[in-house]
């Protein structure tokens, strides 16, 4: 039984880490599907869990402070299609100004709105009276069924009592499938990122779609940051996406461009953090595993399959290529 | 140029005055045009004439500086290409506007769709294809993806495209470049019937005799400028051809006998795979000799590039064997290009920006490439920068290459200059053997002639030349055979003497007329 | 087209410099929000990086630092590829130096020790730098992702090696122990104090002379001997230079690998200069930086020299701020960022109006001296 209990706590662990790397993995999928390299979810992440943590503390309300969130978001996307779109600029370049930007912006700003050493206040305080934290879903009878056997620990442990932004980071992967496959506006952002020509030639504006394409990859990451300030933590620190842009990045490209299997990936990059979390090494079939190879994982897992050791990932065909008009 | 009598309406399409710049470049000047309606409207001129560009701004890739295009009379701002498709146009572009991971049916609908979901539009489209298709000849696999289909078929694709638009006039940008003479026919075919459907076609080609074949009028560009607008019935080629390069053209170099000695390369049942697993040479075999030039004649695509890579060390052989000048080869024994040029053999790639330079490095720079390892260009850690720009200036002098500046940027020579830069990098290291793709490609009519003259100057001093052109009037005019390339094999042999149009190009279509197999039978290679 | 009608200082000079203007102008903005004074915050910064011998030393140090991963970026650029590597490159090469520093430090004279921990430097940080190098140069997996995996790898192995074999037994922080002083090496004020010049004390060490020195030396390899050839040509046109007999996975994988060994240099200046001994998270966003720099030298090292310089001053001066006016250090970081931002990411945007400005000009003035002509 205490195995079936570490297990849980794994994969109750696992929903929870997978959260934020899901929303920003979906994030990526919109830019780079629509041919923009995108290096800087990490950036857009810690903008909106500043933008979001300040906002909820000032309104008292984690909704307030989702909407701020995903408009700091927006604002840095759109600088990103700014750049590449509008002025043809490096796409790598572009998301490293960006994350930088960001870490500096919100350390620096923190410090001046609330001289807490970049930190925002606490979103919950009795003394203030504050309570700006998105609260856990309880399922219903999940309390009555917590104590019966393996139905307990699966129903109330596992799927219930998550933040609302957990359930939702599993609907968005059917949902952004179907916008990807099933409607104009991903048919047009494919091709955008296969063939911007193309795209031109069939008389739809490119820069149009990788604007919208940035727009929604602004949304999504939005969700992610504000999953981590509001919701997983009740404050905002700096530096606290902690390279999760760049882990969503990977799961990306380890999902294959694909919004089930870029899931999985994060599913199994969430796991491999919940393992690392819990213990100070994990023993595998009698080997001792370091903690630290179980943490690098994710990036080993994901340099092999760029390798073309586990399958092939094949990128979209003109994506890091700004689109210029070229001389007949 | 006859007395136009119609009324406005009566043309499809009509420009007036349209002017474009691309930096320095002028490449439309003041052009004027006019289109019947449901007619076969032809327009020819050299590369580089400004055709390409002209049909953009009518499809709206492009604006103009100055200008003004009307459709059915009727005065159009076009800005983008969806006005242009929104007011009747379709094009069907050089270089194909395909997804090629998206199927035929994705490929039609994008742009096109009839709603916020694309299943009914993809519904919608596949019954309306499958109409098309039938009228026009125009059958294609709607739910394959793209880059599993041939050259062909994505033509197709791209003409149901237009038509599924609505397209009213349809341009159709040097349409039979990658297509073979019988594919070419069913395409005229196809635009017959769109003609008798009151469809206004527009073919873009620098090939005359097509134009002759397939078109009502005929305009010609030169240089930026419309020069001359004519009905089709009273042309012929000789006129348009001096009209498309502004003065008498002679189609025939004077050159005398080859004296043919010792073979120099020799190629045995040369086999070729690309990454993607298409067969590209099957078991070719030719034979040069010291002093003679083979050209090799095929339609773009039939494998003449990957022979010409694969013989100058770029793409590794598969199978077969190759002698050049002496040294073996074949898959056992790979040589890369260094090791090829130390044997003797010199490359002028077909696609001098792609390959045989460098846009940012300057002329002295490029001057070495593929010989910059070469002793007499380095000391021990250094290269020889003096004396390499000392040898550049000789050269550039010898070749008349202008400017005559080392340091000037290769980008910024003219096409004739950089492609003189090339020719006389690879001729002054004096190989035997010389590889030539496209010597001409986009090189203005005078620089051919000196380039076509310094070819013949090196047959004669004894080189084994093997040359690879599209361009049918170069290959017959230079070589003293003819080898004919289809889908990756040789088809056969022709003596220069027997070469005419008619014979090269049933061969390029995989035809072997009676006469070349009774040769060939008598003499075997 | 028209690009070969804009003369060099418009490209190397004016351009560059609309660009940082662009940069100040913004920062300003943040500065004026911060409550600042634009121009007060800028004279403190200057006072800060130059106002002193202290201050010098600083921005010194930091630039030296700032050379290597400019560098090794550069040199990676020039062969048409991105090196996001250098945070991981410079990492493990501090790894190479600790464990020559730790091991001979006090058995060998400084003499001997010294060129060995160079060596170890560069072939750590380009052995970190060969398997990206290989994976794309033969399989083509892209280098920009599989550096940015390496840097997170990078990380993970040297906080292993550190907890667990490099820690002294009873410390509690994550570092290893104090070289030997004999393998130091010497700080500037100690060598000026030698020969009598007396400056104050800063991290500014001898290892600056070798970033310019190495500096000079990616000059004369990229465009002075045939390899520097090859690396151009290729980053130029990779099919040409495959025409041209020059070996794609070759070069790709010797310019990483040298690329990564420059990286591998900044532990020279900051572990074996400074820090005297490895501790976690040593390269601090510098390998990042790296890529600002090499950005705004163009790619050039005689312009990531200057670049440094410029970074060395941000980032000394951007720290006095603090002390000035109680603003978060990290403002730092804004200022480099939105360097990158309108230098790199949004060069474009100055550049093409001020080459049309710079046409239209010289068209005037040319129309203008021929109708003088045309009267004459």
């Amino acid at each position: 039984m205490e195995l079936f209990d570490s297990i849980i706590l794994i994969l109750d662990a696992t929903l929870r880490n997978a959260t934020p790397l899901i929303f920003a993995a979906l994030a990526g999928m919109f830019s780079e599907r629509s041919g923009i390299v995108n290096i800087a979810l990490e950036g857009k992440i810690l903008i909106s869990a500043f933008a979001g943590a300040s906002a909820a503390y000032y309104t008292g309300s984690p909704w307030m402070g989702l909407l701020a969130g995903i408009m700091a978001s927006v604002v840095f996307a759109q600088l990103h299609a700014f750049a590449t779109v509008t002025h043809n600029g490096d796409h790598v370049v572009s998301g490293l100004a960006i994350n930088i930007l960001a870490a500096g912006l919100t350390a620096a700003v923190g410090n001046y709105w609330f001289s807490q050493g970049g930190n925002t206040p606490n979103l919950v305080s009795r003394a203030e009276e504050l309570n700006a934290r998105f609260e856990p879903i309880v399922f219903p009878f999940a309390d009555a069924l917590a104590d019966v056997p393996i139905i307990g620990g699966i129903y109330s442990e596992l799927l219930s009592g998550h933040y609302i932004l957990v359930y939702l980071a599993f609907l968005a992967v059917p949902l952004c499938w179907f916008v990807l496959f099933r409607t104009r506006f991903g048919l047009r952002l494919r091709a955008t990122g296969e063939n911007p020509q193309a795209v031109d030639t069939a008389g739809i504006s490119v820069t149009q779609v990788r604007y919208l394409a940035l727009l929604v990859c602004g949304v999504l990451a939005g969700f992610a940051g504000v999953y981590l300030a509001v919701a997983l933590t009740a404050q905002f620190s700096p530096n606290m996406s902690a390279g999760k842009g760049y882990m969503a990045l990977a799961a990306l490209i380890f999902g294959k461009w694909r919004p089930k299997t870029t899931m999985l990936a994060c599913l199994l990059f969430g796991a491999l953090q919940a393992i690392a979390d819990r213990s100070q090494g994990a023993i595998i079939l009698g080997f001792e595993v370091p903690v630290q190879l179980v943490e690098a994982l994710p990036y080993i897992l994901t340099v092999v399959l760029l390798g073309g050791f586990i399958g092939r990932a094949v990128a979209p065909k003109a994506i890091g290529k700004p689109y210029v008009k070229e001389r007949a | 140029m006859t007395a136009q009598t119609h009324s406005a309406a009566e043309y499809a399409l009509e420009l007036r005055g349209i002017d474009k710049h691309f930096g320095a470049v002028h490449a439309n000047k003041n052009i004027d045009l006019k289109v019947e309606k449901g007619t076969i409207h032809g327009i020819v001129g050299e590369n580089g004439a400004g055709k390409s560009t002209l049909m953009s701004i009518i499809y709206g890739f492009y604006e103009a500086d100055q200008g003004d295009i009307a459709i059915d009379g009727k005065v159009l701002k076009i800005r983008d290409s969806k006005t242009a498709i929104a007011s009747g146009i379709g094009m069907v572009h050089q270089h194909f506007m395909l997804i090629q991971n998206f199927t035929a049916l994705e490929n039609v609908v994008l742009g096109a769709e009839s709603g916020e979901l694309i299943d009914d539009s993809l519904d919608k489209a596949r019954t309306e294809l499958n109409r098309l298709s039938d009228e026009f000849g125009l059958s294609v696999p709607l739910d394959q993806p793209v880059e599993e289909l041939s050259v062909g078929f994505q033509q197709r694709i791209e003409i149901l495209k237009a038509l599924y638009r609505g397209a009213r006039i349809l341009i159709l940008d040097e349409p039979t470049g990658v297509l073979t003479p019988q594919e070419t026919e069913h395409l005229f075919k196809v635009l017959d019937s769109l003609k008798a459907q009151g469809t206004t076609v527009i073919l873009i080609t620098h090939k005359l005799r097509e134009i002759l074949a397939a078109t009502d009028n005929v305009s010609v560009m030169r240089r930026g400028e419309m020069v001359a607008h004519v009905k089709t019935a009273e042309t012929n080629q000789e006129e348009l051809a001096e009209l498309m390069v502004g003065r008498k053209v002679l189609l025939q170099v004077d050159k005398g006998d080859s004296a043919p000695g010792d073979v120099k390369l020799s190629v045995r049942n040369l086999s070729m795979t690309d990454s993607a697993g298409v067969k590209r040479l099957d078991n070719v075999s030719l034979d040069v000799r010291a002093g003679e030039i083979v050209g090799i004649a095929g339609v773009s695509g039939n494998g003449q590039s990957e022979l010409l890579e694969t013989l100058a060390g770029i793409t590794p052989v598969d199978s077969g064997t190759i002698d050049l000048n002496g040294h073996t080869l074949d898959a056992q024994h790979p040589m890369n290009p260094s090791q090829v040029r130390k044997a003797g053999i010199g490359h002028i790639p077909e696609d001098r920006h792609r390959m045989g330079l460098i846009n940012t490095f300057s002329a002295y720079e490029a001057f070495v490439l593929g010989y910059h390892r070469n002793h007499e260009y380095n000391g021990a850690l250094q290269m020889k920068q003096g004396a390499i720009i000392e040898d550049c200036k000789e050269k550039m002098e010898r070749w008349d290459v202008r400017p005559q500046d080392p340091y000037l940027k290769t980008a910024n020579f003219s096409g004739g200059n950089q492609q003189k830069l090339v020719i006389a990098r690879e001729i002054e290291q004096n190989p035997d053997v010389l590889l030539i793709g496209q010597p001409t490609r986009g090189v203005d009519i005078g620089a051919i002639e000196s380039i076509h003259k310094r070819i013949l100057e090196m047959r004669d001093a004894g080189k084994a030349i093997l040359l690879v052109s599209v361009e049918l009037d170069e290959i017959r005019s230079l070589s003293d055979r003819i080898l004919v390339m289809f889908d990756g094999t040789i088809v056969g042999e022709v003596p220069a003497d027997k070469a005419d149009e008619r014979t090269l190009g049933l061969m390029m279509a995989n035809i072997v007329p009676d006469e070349i197999k009774a040769l060939q039978a008598e003499e075997p290679a | 087209m028209s690009q070969h009608r804009i003369p060099a200082w418009i490209t190397v000079g004016v351009i560059p410099l609309a660009n940082v203007a662009m940069a100040a102008l913004a920062a300003a903005l943040v500065f004026w929000y911060l409550n600042i004074n634009p121009l007060d915050a800028l004279q403190a910064m200057v006072y800060g990086a130059f106002g002193s011998s202290y201050g010098w030393g600083y921005t010194l140090y930091y630039m030296t630092s700032y050379i290597f991963t400019g560098l090794a970026v550069a040199v990676v650029f020039q062969a048409g590829m991105f090196n996001i590597g250098g945070e991981g490159q410079a990492y493990i090469g501090a790894l190479g130096v600790g464990l020559v520093c730790l091991g001979l430090g006090g058995h060998v004279p400084f003499i001997v020790l010294l060129p060995i921990s160079i060596i170890a430097a560069f072939v750590f940080g380009g052995l970190w730098a060969l398997i990206p190098a290989w994976l794309q140069a033969k399989r083509g997996s892209h280098i920009v992702i599989t550096t940015i995996m390496f840097n997170f790898i990078a990380a993970s192995l040297m906080n292993y090696l550190l907890i667990n074999f490099m820690k002294p037994a009873g410390t509690m922080s994550v570092e290893s122990a104090v070289f030997d002083p004999s393998s130091w090496i010497p700080k500037m004020h100690e060598a000026l104090a030698l020969i009598g010049i007396s400056i104050d004390r800063s991290p500014l060490n001898l290892s600056m002379f070798w970033a310019l020195f190495v500096a000079f030396a990616v000059w004369f390899f990229l465009w002075r001997t045939r390899w520097g050839y090859e690396v151009r040509a290729m980053g130029s046109n990779a099919s040409g230079a495959q025409y041209g007999g020059i070996s794609i996975p070759g070069t790709v994988i010797m310019i990483m690998i040298i690329g990564g060994g420059l990286a591998g240099f900044m532990a020279l200046n900051v572990v074996q200069g400074e820090a005297h001994q490895i501790k976690l998270n040593l390269v601090n966003q510098m390998g990042f930086t790296g890529i600002a720099v090499a950005l705004m030298g163009r790619n050039h090292p005689f312009g990531i020299v200057i670049a440094s310089l410029l970074f060395g001053f941000l980032t000394q001066g951007g720290s006095e701020l603090q002390f000035e006016y109680s603003v978060d250090a990290r403002i730092v970081v804004v200022l480099q960022g939105l360097v990158i931002l309108f230098s790199g990411a949004l060069q474009n945007m100055m550049k093409h109006p001020i080459e049309r400005l710079y046409l239209r000009v010289t068209s005037n003035r040319r129309k203008a001296s021929e109708e003088l002509a045309a009267e004459a």
